[in-house]
């Protein structure tokens, strides 16, 4: 059963309230994804421990209904400012 | 300690570089695993690899040895290193050679 981009970032950012969650549909099939997730909570974070934050906020999912599910995590550049 | 596990972890121990992963490097069975296989031929080490469609109990337990819910899975030297995601960002930034002994391209 696939799952709606905009389910995914809900529970991102459920989980991860400061994240910048952005989503790209890869396939067109509402099954395969891309995520950019960016947050402050990340800092100093392995990216093994950055991804697991985000797959846990998936709730199990990631591997069944979310198939596929490309990842990238960063934390903030803070070049805006 | 399951079976699983305890076999896992002897397969990790045992080959310095080893990629868990959905079919063989010559035919992987999956785009991400694919992308993996690709990353290590790139690094130019050698490396083993373990089929988890091959093996049901490697496959589910592999996912929990290291709390990670996808395959692929890489180890060096004992130690999760990540899914192919992570094998690229590693890669672009020149870590993963690094960590792999890897002569810089």
């Amino acid at each position: 059963m696939p799952m709606a981009a905009s389910e995914i970032e809900r529970l991102i950012r459920e989980a991860i309230p400061d994240a910048e969650v952005t989503i790209r549909d890869l396939a067109g099939d509402g099954d395969h994804y891309a995520a950019k997730v960016v947050s402050a909570t990340f800092a100093g974070m392995p990216r093994v421990k950055q991804h697991q934050r985000v797959y846990a906020a998936l709730g199990g999912r990631m591997g069944g209904e979310l198939h596929a599910l490309q990842l990238e995590t960063a934390e903030p550049t803070g070049d805006e400012t | 300690m399951s079976d699983a596990e305890g076999r896992i972890g002897e397969i990790v121990k045992a080959n310095e570089v080893v990629l868990f992963m959905k079919g063989t490097p010559l035919f992987p069975q999956c785009g991400f695993s694919s992308r993996a296989i690709t990353i290590l031929e790139h690094l130019g080490v050698p490396f083993e690899s373990v089929d988890v469609l091959q093996d049901p109990e490697i496959r589910q337990g592999i996912k929990e040895y290291s709390d990670w819910p996808t395959i692929p899975q890489l180890y060096v030297k004992g130690e999760f290193v990540g899914g192919s995601d992570i094998m690229m960002e590693m890669f672009k930034s020149g870590e993963l050679q690094q960590l792999v002994g890897a002569e810089a391209s």
